[in-house]
């Protein structure tokens, strides 16, 4: 089942070798008689191999890598004392606390969510279910210039509450609940949709084991079905927190760009890289991608390490 | 729980519905979904509605929101092209050669999925600038100019789509019967042909998969493109910057236009990739 998803969340690694072996391969039985050992035939001559293999290195070098290496040699280009110092500029403290804060309000809103819409999705059979899943996977196939509008059209001065909360005194689009609502958003599905297959797959013989034996829904819940899936959801979590930490395009359209008030980390970087202050947006970049690498390392040591506990369909 | 309370609910679930809490999780999960994600996108739709059909066109065919439109999806197919041959070579050297910084390679794919676009785009404007790493040369020698062009578009789409390539078409070729491929070697098929008639046909669902999903991301791609494009009218602004640019200049309606025609053509990749997927089961059973 595909969407139009960020494949993070496919995720072939794991449904590949968990352990990063080389995939099973047929070995040529001693003594058969074939004219060569069959297992060559499937592999191209050793200069094909190299040609391909340095090809592959060559593009991703470039396309890839260098983005990712230039973000650090321009922060650190005049020293790590200017790196310091940009970084303790009170409009950037105010960035990375704004970001901070809307992470830790949106990922546990989604991680509440992804939990409540796994459970019912999961261990409960009810018309209308595969839609559902389609509309919870909605927000990965909209860009994310439009999810911001979106809110700007409903709560924006011209849009169609904005005058009833205009008359609330109540400011949510160009302030921070807007922002908050435009990361939920753009987050949405990350942790349902890694749960959401797992918990499919588990079934429910466990926790009908855990009631009869007298337990509580509750206890049945936290006891039983959260152990199960608790890899699958720091996995979610991960991703949804670095897309939440890093959204740019979203956020700026409802955020309204004051300083000091409504400007993320993302859109500081902007402003800093559009008032030629090149080393300063190097420098709060190189934060957001060290987050970046981060977040990489422990997707892949969760891969690497638990892949059979995020394994989905040849779990068993 | 009460024996009495609990029956009618066994009964009317049958084998599904023994276990408790449904009621509050689902009614949960409706209302969270309604409130972010459904009642915000009907807005858009029922701000589209008042505009009607002719409405639309007029935006559509505004010089240059017209522009912006061909720009985007005419550079995003170009990036998921490229995407699709690179990311396949990747693919399969990731997936079946061994060979020193492989399994960093093969992280590193998802780079551009971990990587805030923001912080992309600035730093391949840096690396294509005038002065940048790769402009310099690029424009000394050979007279190319990538940042604010449409080649410069053309780099951060294909930044932006090469994991979607990779991650679809990755664990086919892991699962691929390697019995196909010795038959046809020992039936005397040369490597070229084993790849253009045994390879090459199941793996072209999950590679047209992918292009959709990166062709769908491309168009609706902000943060890393607009640094890097330099966003001159009629020649380098995408969709997404003219909703911006509508929306700075209190045009909803402009923005809105944008916006509907953005999401049909979202949805249509969505459907297309469905489609694709249920031809490839029809085909090829399961894949």
């Amino acid at each position: 089942m595909f969407s139009m998803a960020d494949p993070t969340a496919i995720a072939p690694q794991r449904d590949a070798a968990p352990d990063g072996r080389e995939p099973p391969r047929r070995k040529a039985v001693r003594g058969e008689t074939t004219f060569f050992a069959l297992s060559d035939v499937r592999n191209e001559r050793p200069v094909t191999r190299l040609a391909l293999i340095g090809a592959t290195i060559v593009f991703l070098s470039l396309f890839l890598l260098s983005p990712f290496v230039v973000v650090f040699v321009e922060a650190f280009s005049k020293g790590f004392g200017v790196f310091v110092e940009s970084l303790a500029e009170p409009d950037a403290l105010a960035a990375i606390k704004l970001t901070l804060l809307v992470a830790a309000i949106s990922v546990p809103a989604n991680l509440v969510f992804g939990l409540a819409a796994a459970w019912s999705i999961s261990k409960f059979s009810f018309a209308g279910k595969s839609l559902l899943i389609t509309l919870i996977d909605l927000p990965f196939s909209v860009s994310p210039v439009v999810a911001g509008l979106v809110y700007v059209l409903l709560f924006g001065a011209q849009g169609l509450l904005g005058p009833w909360l205009a008359a609330q005194d109540v400011q949510i689009v160009f302030a921070v609940p807007g922002i908050v609502l435009a990361t939920i958003f753009v987050t949405f599905p990350f942790v349902a949709r890694e749960l959401i297959p797992l918990m499919q797959d588990q079934g429910t013989v466990e926790e009908e084991a855990a009631l009869t034996l007298g337990a509580s829904g509750l206890r049945t819940f936290f006891t039983v079905t959260l152990p199960n899936v608790k890899w699958a959801l720091l996995y979610g979590v991960l991703l949804c927190n670095a897309r939440a930490m890093g959204e740019f395009g979203a956020v700026s359209v409802v955020s309204g760009h004051i300083r000091g008030l409504t400007n993320t980390m993302p859109l500081q970087v902007e402003i800093l890289y559009n008032e030629y202050n090149s080393v300063a947006a190097f420098a709060l970049a190189a934060l957001l991608a060290s987050l970046a690498l981060v977040t990489l390392g422990l997707k892949t040591l969760l891969e690497w390490r638990h892949g059979d506990a995020l394994k989905r369909r040849h779990g068993h | 729980m009460s024996f009495a309370a609990s029956k009618p609910r066994s009964w009317r679930f049958a084998a599904e519905g023994v276990l408790p809490g449904f009621a509050p999780a689902f009614g949960y999960t409706l209302l969270y979904l309604s409130l972010i994600v459904l009642l915000p996108l009907s807005v858009l739709v029922w701000r589209a509605s008042g505009l009607g059909f002719v409405g639309l066109y007029k935006i559509a065919t505004e010089p240059r929101v017209a522009a912006g439109l061909w720009t985007s999806f005419s550079i995003s197919f170009a990036a998921a092209a490229v995407d699709a041959v690179f990311g396949f070579l990747a693919a399969w050297v990731l997936t079946r050669y061994r060979f020193p910084g492989r399994g960093l390679l093969d992280a590193a794919i998802d780079l551009p999925f971990a990587l805030p676009t923001a912080v992309a785009g600035i730093s391949l404007a840096a690396l294509y600038g005038p002065n940048g790493f790769f402009g310099e040369p690029l424009l000394q020698l050979f007279g190319i100019k990538v940042a604010f062009t449409r080649l410069g578009i053309l780099v951060a789409l294909i930044f932006v789509g090469l994991p979607f390539i990779v991650r679809t078409v990755q664990p086919v070729i892991l699962e691929f019967e390697p019995e196909l491929e010795e038959a046809a070697a020992t039936l005397g098929a040369s490597r070229a042909r084993v790849f253009w008639t045994v390879i090459l046909p199941p793996l072209a669902p999950a590679l047209l998969t992918g292009v959709a999903l990166a062709f769908a991301r491309a168009v609706g791609e902000y943060g890393s493109v607009i640094f890097i494009a330099g966003n001159i009218a009629y020649v380098s602004e995408i969709a997404p910057l003219l909703i911006v640019v509508k929306l700075e200049q209190y045009d909803y309606a402009g923005a809105t236009g944008i916006a509907t025609i953005m999401l049909a053509i979202s949805f249509a990749a969505l459907l297309a990739i469905n489609l694709i997927q249920a031809w490839s089961r029809k085909r090829l059973g399961d894949v």
